[in-house]
């Protein structure tokens, strides 16, 4: 066990864990986060998907250990329910989901590439979207609120 | 989280609700085919109550997994009391305070809540009852009330609350099957686009699911499954996790094994040290030949039709067609790998479950703890979607067994391969048909047979065995007793779409199918699978509806008409009808023959199919146009765009509707390309995303456009399952379109498409020689 420090959503929290824990077990276990889940354990879905320095991380395959002290943001970090980020919102009016479950890699993953490069083709933003997984196939949904936050952030 | 009908009143400054323990006898049947509950479907206080500050609270059965069923239930009680959605609060599945209504399943919960009984009765019932109670209040005769934002107003201008007329208090009535529900023509919050309630918590992580359920003083726990189908224990050695830190208990019961510990991590981290010797289990039967192996196994036959006649007919026709279909085990693949949370304490227990059965979960439950069943509490919270039978049951049951060990609370979480190697698979099948096409290309005759591969299934109320966690403690699962068909007899039963829609379907002198074919035989062998077998969306329907659509289809290219001509010309039922033409319609279908005859030497065809289905026989109406692109060098199929038309009857929220539809078609499409659960002698090897496939996020996705058909006065059918049902069909009969070729195997894998091709090619070689 080891005092490990960590900065998620503007927080910084001190926790004695094993350090070889993944990121995931400690986001929902000891911080109680419900935005990163457990799909495969694997980084072969998506559902465990955070953001660090602007890139998608798979946290369950990351030991928290390899954090350090870069910051970590969840989807619940992004925005609230009553102020949603934009692209929260946009998802929130396209309806875009069934079980939500996938959801963290499908919100994440296309806000960090649209940081790195606002005017992502569809193409780009599909091959960004290359290991996420939704298993009630809302894909049309989520790629038109995808679409439709670009545009509005570009407006 | 924890809902208790006795806190919410308590809560609200009285105690007015209180259920009597019942003792449960295995003999008596509830409405839903269940045992009855403490909680007494035929009365309205089960249902509804009303508190002291307005609030309307209901009690359902049926849980939303996602597919927005808590949504448009909210609806359907708002729309029958005349109040906002806001003012309306559904508890769903919980077994201490929503009554018995089985399992959310087989599409079953809009006709059974949204029609004439239950939920939807009840809400009616206490309309009329707040009616009657106002018109006592104002002595005015109650046709003069009006009822609007949870106040009736009478003619005189006195208004009333609803809880000023019983706000925490019993109704203390009967459901009255007589009532009459709000006309849907009158509609103003049923039957529009309400956004989704659980939407806004999705999207920003606040959302709980059962893997966020905590409890105080929890540990976690991992099972430890087998190498392989009936390989059984021979030695634990607990001594191998003892350096694990956190290690609470190594958990052995029969060929049961599980670890607890204080993390998740410790769990975990034991479950993959633990050293198991386990004594194998039977060879598999090979992959490779599995079909011809199934048609060859001791089976249980059920003849749905059988006119008695196919025989002489075939031999007076003037050609007969025969082929082979195949479908292969599929998975649920769940996104989230199941997980479960249980308190089992010496006198009572309580599970938290994403289970569709909360009822039937609580008597296995009781079972494997050996606890009286009123001891037993499931509350569901939502898992990750399941599609049917996915690993949520059997994670529910390993739960208690694990916390019953301990004597405190374990969240059991299961890895990616617990969940795939060991899920209720949706079952392989094989589909042989024979028809007969008279001079003119009319079908006079049809037969067909299927072999079913199947192994336990839903647990129900008294069998752990049809899951793996009973069959590891000693169940055995539902049998499957040989025999040969009786007569069919009673009246036409298609639950699973084994008879084709163009089957009269005359049984004993009633015809209760779709179709003008009266020389018709439809038998079924169910064979003993070698792995678990359970219900996945569109069950068996799926299946049966690729071939049965298929193999019309290779009958109407022989009679060289038009699909959906050719369909129409053998069809009776009105809606199966309104469907089909409305999505050739929608589709702008030109009607010629199949193949297209101008199909190109080009790198890419393309092409368009067509299918059509009666879900259940009676549960919902599809049909569904295909367009796809195929590539002839990579063997690559591509839809590019699907039409299709719906008929549910009235619907509760159309938009949540078309999100149903639109994720319906696409696990279909995917199931119809790529998944495919494979094995090797000893176990299933697809057990993970890299070994089962499913189309990710990169996929380019077809356009999808859909049409509600809605006729007068018909009731709610079911939806969620209709169109994934026709999918694959829809799909391989454009592929035929574009490409001339048949695919007959499932799922249509550029490797199939190519042989397929290459075959043709040497045929036309052949023909030419």
């Amino acid at each position: 066990m080891r005092d490990i420090t960590l900065n998620v959503n503007g927080k910084q929290h001190t926790l004695a864990v094993d350090p070889e824990t993944p990121l995931l077990f400690v986001l929902s276990d000891e911080l109680g986060l419900r935005g990163p889940r457990f799909g495969c354990g694997m980084a072969q879905c998506g559902a465990c998907t955070v953001i660090m320095r602007g890139q998608v991380v798979r946290s369950c395959v990351m030991p928290v250990k390899a954090v350090g002290q870069d910051e970590v943001t969840t989807l619940e970090g992004l925005g609230t329910p009553e102020k949603p980020h934009p692209i929260q919102q946009a998802f929130i009016e396209e309806g875009a989901a069934q079980c939500g479950f996938c959801l963290s890699g499908v919100i994440l993953t296309a806000k960090a590439v649209l940081d790195v490069k606002p005017d992502a083709s569809d193409q780009e933003i599909r091959d960004a979207l290359g290991g996420v997984l939704c298993r009630c196939f809302a894909h049309t949904r989520m790629l038109r609120a995808i679409r439709k936050y670009a545009e509005a952030r570009h407006a | 989280m924890t809902h208790s009908r006795r806190d919410f009143l308590i809560g609200c400054g009285a105690l007015i609700v209180s259920f009597k323990a019942g003792v449960l006898s295995a003999q008596d049947h509830g409405p839903f085919g269940t045992h009855p509950s403490h909680i007494d479907p035929e009365r309205l206080d089960s249902w509804l109550a009303v508190g002291a500050d307005g609030m309307i609270t209901a009690y359902t059965g049926k849980c939303d997994f996602g597919q927005g069923i808590f949504t448009a239930q909210t609806q359907l009680i708002a729309e029958e009391l005349c109040v906002p959605i806001a003012r309306v609060k559904l508890i769903q599945c919980d077994t201490s305070v929503t009554p018995d209504q089985g399992t959310t399943s087989g599409s079953q919960s809009t006709p059974t809540n949204f029609n004439s009984e239950n939920l939807a009765l009840a809400a009616a019932t206490a309309r009329e009852a707040l009616l009657n109670l106002a018109a006592k209040k104002f002595a005015e005769p109650v046709e003069q009330l009006t009822l609007a934002d949870g106040v009736i107003t009478g003619k005189t201008g006195r208004r009333v609350r609803y809880e000023e007329l019983i706000g925490n208090q019993h109704f203390n009535l009967p459901l009255n099957s007589t009532v009459k529900r709000r006309s849907s023509a009158n509609w103003t919050v049923l039957g529009k686009s309400i956004p989704s309630l659980d939407r806004t918590a999705l999207m920003t992580g606040q959302f709980e699911f059962v893997h966020h359920v905590r409890v105080a003083g929890m540990l976690h726990g991992r099972v430890v499954r087998p190498p392989g189908m009936g390989a059984t224990v021979a030695h634990v050695d607990e001594q191998s996790v003892r350096n694990v830190r956190g290690i609470v208990k190594v958990v052995v019961r029969k060929d049961f094994v599980g670890v607890v510990a204080e993390t998740q991590y410790g769990a975990a981290l034991a479950a993959r040290q633990l050293a198991v010797q386990w004594n194998a289990g039977p060879e598999l039967p090979a992959q490779k030949s599995f079909f011809d192996h199934l048609q060859k196994q001791p089976a249980r036959d059920v003849l749905s039709v059988d006119s008695q006649d196919v025989e002489p007919q075939f031999a007076a026709a003037s050609s007969v067609i025969r082929a082979r279909y195949t479908y292969p085990y599929q998975m649920h693949g769940s996104l989230g790998a199941s997980c479960a949370v249980a308190d089992v304490k010496p006198e009572s227990a309580t599970v938290w479950s994403a289970t569709q059965s909360a009822y039937p979960t609580r008597s296995i439950v009781a079972k494997l703890l050996d606890m009286p069943l009123d001891k037993v509490r499931v509350i569901y919270v939502r898992g990750s979607g399941c599609y049917g039978l996915n690993g949520a049951d059997a994670v529910s049951f390993d739960a208690a067994i694990l916390s019953q060990a301990v004597g405190r609370p374990v969240r059991l979480q299961f890895s990616r391969q617990d969940e795939m190697m060991w899920e209720n698979l949706g079952s392989a099948c094989v589909v042989e048909h024979r028809a007969g096409l008279a001079q003119d290309g009319r079908i006079v005759a049809w037969d067909r047979e299927d072999w079913v591969a199947s192994l336990g299934n839903r647990p129900g109320y008294d069998r752990p065995g049809n899951v793996i966690t009973g069959m590891l403690l000693g169940y055995e699962p539902e049998p499957i007793e040989p025999r040969s068909a009786k007569p069919p007899a009673g009246k036409l039963r298609n639950q699973s779409n084994t008879v084709p829609s163009y089957f009269a379907g005359c049984v004993a002198g009633s015809c209760g199918g779709d179709g003008t074919i009266r020389s018709e035989r439809a038998l079924t062998h169910t064979v003993r699978s070698p792995f678990f077998t359970g219900p996945l969306r569109s069950p068996l329907r799926i299946q049966n509806t690729f071939a049965n659509e298929c193999f019309m289809d290779e009958l109407c290219a022989h009679a060289k008409s038009d699909p959906v001509a050719f369909r129409l010309q053998h069809l009776e039922n009105a809606r199966v009808i309104g469907v089909l033409k409305a999505a050739a319609k929608a589709a702008n279908w030109q009607a010629r023959s199949s193949p297209r005859a101008d199909i190109s030497r080009a790198h890419t065809v393309s092409g368009r199919g067509i299918a059509c289905v009666a879900y259940e026989g009676d549960n919902g109406y599809a049909a569904l146009v295909a367009e796809v692109d195929v590539d002839l060098e990579t063997g690559t199929v591509r839809p590019k765009r699907f039409v299709v038309a719906l008929d549910c009857g009235p619907v509760s929220n159309p938009d949540g509707l078309r999100n149903q539809t639109e994720g319906g078609i696409l696990q279909g499409m995917s199931r119809a390309l790529v998944e495919e659960v494979t094995w090797d002698n000893k176990r299933v090897t697809s057990v993970d995303w890299e070994t089962y496939h499913s189309l990710y996020l990169d996929y380019e996705m077809p356009a999808i456009e859909t049409v509600f058909v809605t006729p007068l006065n018909v009731s709610a059918t079911g939806a969620g399952e209709t169109a994934i049902t026709i999918t694959p069909a829809a799909i391989g009969n454009a592929i035929f379109d574009a490409a001339g070729v048949r695919l007959r195997d499932l799922p249509f894998t550029p490797a199939r498409v190519k042989a397929a091709l290459l075959d043709r090619a040497q045929q036309d070689e052949k023909a030419q020689v």
